[in-house]
């Protein structure tokens, strides 16, 4: 016991007190809502009972990660205003989802991305294909989420390693999960998402009545072409040397686009660097950004974890009326966390010399400090709230994640794999095995990432997604040509292509990290020289997006084409199934006709 | 559902039905994506073309940065209000067509 109390000795008990508050009440009630619905089929028709307004809060809430209410903040204030597109797009991907996809999911009524794959091919093969794929965006997926634990008890226990941190937090969530608690419960997730929103929305409304608000402290950074700021008024600290200027940072094609092309200028002897960076920087930006939008946008509309809450709808009528919800209260949502870090750039550039836990992906968690000094306690108050809304943030996406990709291991690869014949007590006892495995992975590799920033490692997960499940979705959905080899071919093909790219980048990353993690990583140092020596294919790896969609669409149609003799006999009853107005009855029909020809 | 199951060869079930239902379905979601993504895909063609005019000061923001950092926003759920809207008279037409 010497060492939790020597621990908190430099804790601030307020913010500990919320944090731990947050912590408390969700696994209560998720120990509580776990006692009522036991099964997943429970969890499915109990969410059907929910109104509009619950279950879009509910998808919000389970949305809104460690990356929407961190890492956002934590990238506008390192890289401007090319981080915007991050928010805008996580919000905006959701108009894909609605307009292409939700409403024949729905109607299809698969539960998941592989209950899908598996209907609409006919294919027990190409489900395990797409089960592959819940994994490996859910591990990109969790490690950002890792992360933000890590910064948020390093930031709340000033002496603890950031690593301890990933561990006690993966633990808890993972044992929570483990044991039943937590099972993407509807009335969880929903009141998830009010405490993100009080918790990012309240404290930077007073901050910004006592230091000024969102347009003044932009106007007080110089835009190009200006000569003084438009704004006088903010008292804003000297920034550090590592801190981008201000022309760069807050106009677009900034310091996170051209990351590349300045490394590969670096390289070049002093005197051709003008002429290099007049001739690459600008276009090679634009490219990075487009990449960026696709992923983005593409990445929304196939995530795993979140096609599946469309099912908790009623009806296709509630469903759409949900998205439109959805995309108001996550629109609402994304307006406050640029805001953190904007003020953040003006007032506590510190971080900008900080690394890992210490550098600006803390800025949501500690700005609010910043009144202290004029209204004691209402400082830490504040910073309480924000930590409580991490706590929120991180668990209830970590919690999520874990749910289906667990799902995924136990229910696919052990219960149809690897022992068809096994019992449901031998399933739940692989369920929980499965937990603890994946809970473990997931703590591992959130130890490795510290230098990465969390919310591009979250748009590496809407990249792989992008290249995955949107190809597949979007092409099932509207092609009656496709079939399961042209499916498999394109998905397999983009989503490891996009994989890979993530990867190798964030392995160039860590090498050049200048902590422990750099040396783990040395041996992938010379990537970093080639990437310097052609900085296009260092955007095309680290945005991969741009080329890896079209290349599964292509394949899909290509492969499909060469294999139309397999396209499934009842196609055409499938895409009436998936585009005919429920009140027609289709599914029930084709419900019967399927169990009559299993019959035979 | 109490009705009894349609014989297949109704105009439900018919290839005219499901051509005029996916493509009318399809021709509305692209006149939103469409309307869409001429401004999202539009915006880093005007930061990349107009740069002075983008960095115009609104109010203290940047134009650029105003319409990125907010007014994407409300823009985004009227063209998801309009789609939402159309397409539920859509299915309610479909209904019709097909029980007439």
């Amino acid at each position: 016991m010497i060492t939790p109390l020597a621990l908190l000795g430099g804790v601030d008990p307020w913010i500990f007190g919320f944090s731990f508050l947050t912590v408390a009440v969700t696994l209560w009630m998720g120990f509580r809502s776990a006692k009522t619905s036991k099964t997943a089929s429970d969890f499915f028709v109990a969410g059907r009972s929910v109104s509009v307004g619950w279950n879009a809060s509910a998808i919000s809430g389970e949305y809104l990660s460690a990356a929407s209410f961190m890492g956002v903040a934590g990238m506008v204030m390192s890289s401007g205003y090319d981080a915007l597109w991050y928010p805008v797009c996580y919000a905006c991907g959701y108009l894909f989802l609605l307009l292409f996809i939700a409403g024949p999911l729905r109607r299809f009524g698969a539960y998941t991305i592989p209950d899908f794959a598996e209907g609409r091919f006919d294919s027990p093969l190409f489900r395990k294909i797409a089960v592959c794929f819940v994994l490996f965006i859910g591990f990109f997926y969790t490690m950002p989420q890792m992360k933000g634990a890590g910064v948020t008890l390093a930031y709340i226990f000033p002496g603890l390693p950031y690593w301890v941190g990933v561990v006690v937090v993966g633990a808890v969530i993972t044992l929570n999960v483990a044991l039943g608690g937590m099972k993407g419960i509807t009335l969880v997730q929903a009141v998830q998402y009010w405490i993100k929103l009080f918790a990012i929305s309240v404290p930077i409304f007073v901050l910004m009545a006592v230091v000024g608000f969102y347009n003044t402290q932009i106007g007080a950074n110089l835009a190009p072409g200006e000569t003084a700021p438009a704004v006088s008024s903010v008292e804003r600290k000297p920034l550090v040397e590592k801190a981008p200027k201000d022309t760069a940072w807050i106009a677009p094609f900034g310091p996170l686009t051209t990351k590349a092309v300045t490394a590969a200028a670096n390289a070049l002897p002093a005197e051709q660097r003008p002429a290099f960076l007049a001739e690459h920087q600008k276009p090679y930006s634009l490219l990075y950004t487009y990449s960026l939008i696709i992923a983005l946008v593409c990445g929304t509309a196939g995530l795993p974890h979140i096609l599946v809450r469309f099912y908790t709808n009623p009806d296709g009528v509630a469903a759409k009326k949900t998205t439109m919800w959805v995309m108001i209260l996550i629109g609402v949502f994304y307006v406050f966390p640029p805001v953190f870090g904007v003020i953040g750039r003006n007032l506590l550039p510190e971080l900008y010399s900080g690394v890992g836990a210490k550098g600006t992906d803390k800025i949501v968690l500690e700005l609010p400090t910043l009144i202290s000094a004029k209204y004691g306690v209402v400082g830490s108050i504040l910073s309480g709230i924000t930590c409580a809304g991490a706590f929120a943030a991180f668990m209830s996406t970590f919690s999520g994640l874990l749910v289906s990709m667990t799902g995924a291991l136990a229910h696919d690869v052990y219960g149809r794999m690897l022992r068809p014949q096994s019992r449901p007590a031998e399933r739940m006892a692989a369920f929980k095995v499965a937990a603890v495995l994946i809970g473990g992975v997931a703590v591992t590799l959130g130890c490795f990432v510290e230098p990465l920033e969390i919310n591009f490692m979250v748009g590496q997960a809407f990249a792989i997604a992008a290249a995955s499940y949107f190809p597949l979705l979007f092409m099932s959905v509207w092609w009656r040509g496709m079939t399961m080899k042209g499916a498999a071919t394109g998905m397999l093909t983009g989503g490891l292509c996009a994989l890979g790219a993530a990867a190798l980048t964030n392995l160039g990353t860590l090498a050049l990290d200048k902590g422990p993690m750099g040396q783990v990583f040395a041996g992938f140092a010379p990537l970093n020289g080639f990437w310097a020596q052609h900085p296009l294919l260092r955007i095309l790896c680290e945005q991969p997006a741009i080329w890896t969609v079209p290349l599964a669409i292509t394949l899909m149609v290509v492969v499909s084409k060469a294999t139309a003799a397999q396209v499934p006999a009842d196609i055409r009853m499938k895409m009436l199934v998936l585009h005919a107005p429920e009140k027609l009855g289709l599914k029930q029909e084709y419900i019967q006709e399927q169990q009559a020809g299993a019959g035979h | 559902m109490s009705s009894p199951t349609p014989a297949h060869d109704d105009v439900v079930h018919s290839e005219s039905f499901l051509r005029l239902l996916m493509r009318r379905q399809l021709s509305l979601s692209i006149a939103c994506a469409a309307t869409f993504l001429v401004a999202l895909l539009g915006m880093p063609l005007l930061n990349y073309f107009a740069p002075a005019f983008m960095a115009t000061r609104v109010a203290g923001f940047t134009l650029s940065w105003l319409i990125l950092g907010v007014l994407f926003f409300p823009f985004v759920w009227i063209i998801s209000y309009l789609f939402i809207k159309r397409s539920l008279r859509l299915e309610e037409d479909e209904v019709n067509d097909a029980r007439r």
